[in-house]
């Protein structure tokens, strides 16, 4: 049988006997070594990802707004009601004037409470009072596989996994059997946008679709 | 007259890099979903990636899985850290008759590119998808790079189940032809919150996953309890769960896995067994050995998925002295035996050294 032409970047033919790549030695990955010569210096941030560092450094709030997720959902479904009630008032003064004012008072309520983002598609009452856009990876369908065993989180190790907040609230909450729908991708158009006004114009839409319904 | 090649179980005779016939209830034509749906027990392993531009180092390290495995996970990236893309690792592997399982990793891509890459991977005759969230950028060797996170590991199944299965892309619009692909995803058992995973799990199932790949277990009474729960859940009948297992080189490397690598649980029973073995390595073989006899008698277990990172050359012993396969033999990659005729033929036109001339050629023609 021929020769086969020597390849001229492998380090052998696919049927030469394979030789056993060396043992990883433990605690020296690349990573590892990137961290080591990554220059030297006094300053060094608190947090891990940049994610964290433009929000608050304590979970206090947070925290309490998990425990008392059932409270917190009465008052929601109150405060829905109530900005529903209003849609003529929205209407008639205008969604797009009133918008700048009322996402003002919800970015600082919701930021306050919640440690809330802006996605502009709150699902705080599917995940137990406990905002998923504070996860790192900003899972929005249950906790990632890297949950540490103490309950914290994978990538920022002081603060207590999302999910497992998430988990822990929605068992409190009379419809916390929402955890269960799955979520749509999040929708990036949307963000920095108000998510009441958004949430009250559809339910009013379709509160007006069933009345027309109802009547033809 | 050129032998005649016989024919292995779930190969196209036509040729062994395309896919096979479409069986009813099937949603791909790949071979890890027939065996699966079979009831055979699966093993699937995963490819160390090469970091490097040569296909042979792809090739050479799927060969010593050959005929041992039903599955080679081509990993995305995996740990955060960059290597050869796992549509490239896939794009070589079904050439040569492979069943790669893809994973995509929801890290690096956004949804654009991800529909894209499941397109391309499917035309490459790639049956089987993974569906993975993937490691925050932190973990890796490129902690500045720009995390994407656009999708999740959920939201990923439905956009592909959806682009199967409904034809259509994620904005709704019209597939010509749509991926046939098989589904997976991953679990982790042995992370908080422990009473949310088996549920989690159904959600994942919710939305299209068809097989499953655990975490490495190193912890048979805790997964036993996972089991048990899922199949209360009715979730066994209907996924295919494949346990994650894998030797542990030594007592060092399991202590640094368990404090560095977070979502692997490793309890000290394991770690005092490695440390009072003689041959540490040896005994890491034996516990991964004995680990899989214990999960594959859990009912609702359909298969191992054997990660043996850096330890690749071990699978084949692992997954023989186990007995799983139970004298089955996946399908193995072998040369056609006119590859012989062939090479003779154009070995002697490229190493014997001949001038003919025209003249010549005219004299010794007939």
């Amino acid at each position: 049988m021929a020769e086969r032409p020597a390849s001229t970047t492998a380090k052998g033919p696919a049927d030469a006997p394979v030789v056993p790549a060396p043992a990883a030695t433990p605690g020296v990955t690349q990573a590892t070594i990137v961290k080591r010569s990554a220059p030297k210096s006094d300053y060094k941030p608190a947090d891990v990802s940049p994610q964290r560092r433009v929000q608050r450094k304590t979970y206090t709030v947070r925290l309490w707004a998990v425990r008392n997720s059932r409270l917190l959902e009465w008052f929601y479904a109150r405060f829905a009601d109530v900005f529903l009630l209003l849609h003529p008032v929205w209407k008639g003064i205008g969604y797009s004037r009133v918008e700048a004012p009322v996402k003002f008072v919800e970015k600082r309520v919701k930021g306050f409470m919640f440690d809330c983002r802006m996605c502009g598609q709150c699902v705080l009452s599917s995940t137990g009072m406990s905002c998923p856009m504070n996860c790192p990876k900003q899972l929005r369908n249950g906790p990632c596989g890297g949950v540490r065993a103490n309950g914290n989180c994978e990538v920022e190790p002081d603060m207590p996994c999302v999910w497992v907040k998430a988990w822990e609230g929605s068992r409190n909450m009379a419809k916390g059997d929402a955890i269960l729908n799955i979520q749509k991708p999040v929708d990036q158009s949307l963000r920095e946008t108000s998510a009441w006004l958004r949430v009250t114009a559809q339910a009013a839409a379709e509160r007006e679709q069933s009345k027309a319904g109802a009547n033809a | 007259m050129m032998p005649a090649r016989p024919i292995q179980r779930d190969e196209n005779p036509a040729g062994v890099h395309l896919p096979l016939d479409p069986l009813p209830g099937h949603t791909s034509r790949g071979r890890l979903e027939r065996v699966l749906r079979r009831g055979e027990f699966a093993v699937t392993a995963e490819l160390n990636p090469p970091d490097s531009a040569d296909p042979e180092d792809v090739y050479n390290r799927a060969k010593i899985f050959d005929g041992w495995i039903d599955g080679i996970n081509a990993v995305d990236a995996s740990g955060a850290n960059c290597h050869m893309s796992s549509v490239g690792i896939c794009a070589l592997l079904t050439r040569m008759g492979y069943a790669p399982i893809m994973q995509i990793a929801c890290r690096d891509k956004n949804r654009i590119a991800i529909q894209g890459d499941v397109l391309g991977a499917a035309a490459m005759g790639v049956a089987n998808i993974l569906c993975l969230t993937g490691d925050g950028v932190q973990a890796g060797d490129q902690p500045g790079a720009k995390p994407v996170f656009d999708l999740d590991s959920t939201s990923l199944l439905e956009t592909i189940r959806i682009m199967r299965d409904n034809g259509k892309f994620l904005s709704g619009r019209k597939l010509t032809t749509p991926p046939q692909v098989f589904l997976g995803a991953a679990v982790n058992p042995f992370a908080p919150p422990y009473d949310f995973r088996p549920i989690h799990l159904g959600k994942k199932i919710a939305a299209g996953a068809q097989f499953v790949q655990t975490q490495y277990c190193f912890d048979v009474p805790m997964f036993r309890g996972f089991m048990e729960r899922a199949r209360d859940l009715g979730f066994t009948e209907k996924v295919f769960i494949l346990c994650g297992v894998g030797p542990l080189a030594s007592a060092k490397t399991a202590k640094w896995i368990r404090s560095n690598v977070p979502g692997i649980h490793i309890p000290d029973a394991v770690i005092k067994r490695l440390e009072g073995a003689q041959d540490q390595k040896a005994e890491g073989k034996r516990l991964c050995i004995d680990i899989i006899n214990e999960v594959k008698e859990i009912p609702g277990v359909a298969g191992v998925h054997v990660m043996a990172y850096r330890q690749e050359e071990y699978v084949a012993e692992i997954v023989d002295e186990s007995g799983v396969l139970k004298g089955r033999r996946p399908w193995k990659h072998e040369p056609r035996p006119d590859d012989h005729l062939v090479a003779d033929r154009l070995g002697h036109i490229l190493n014997d050294d001949v001038t003919e001339t025209q003249t010549d050629m005219v004299k010794s023609a007939h």
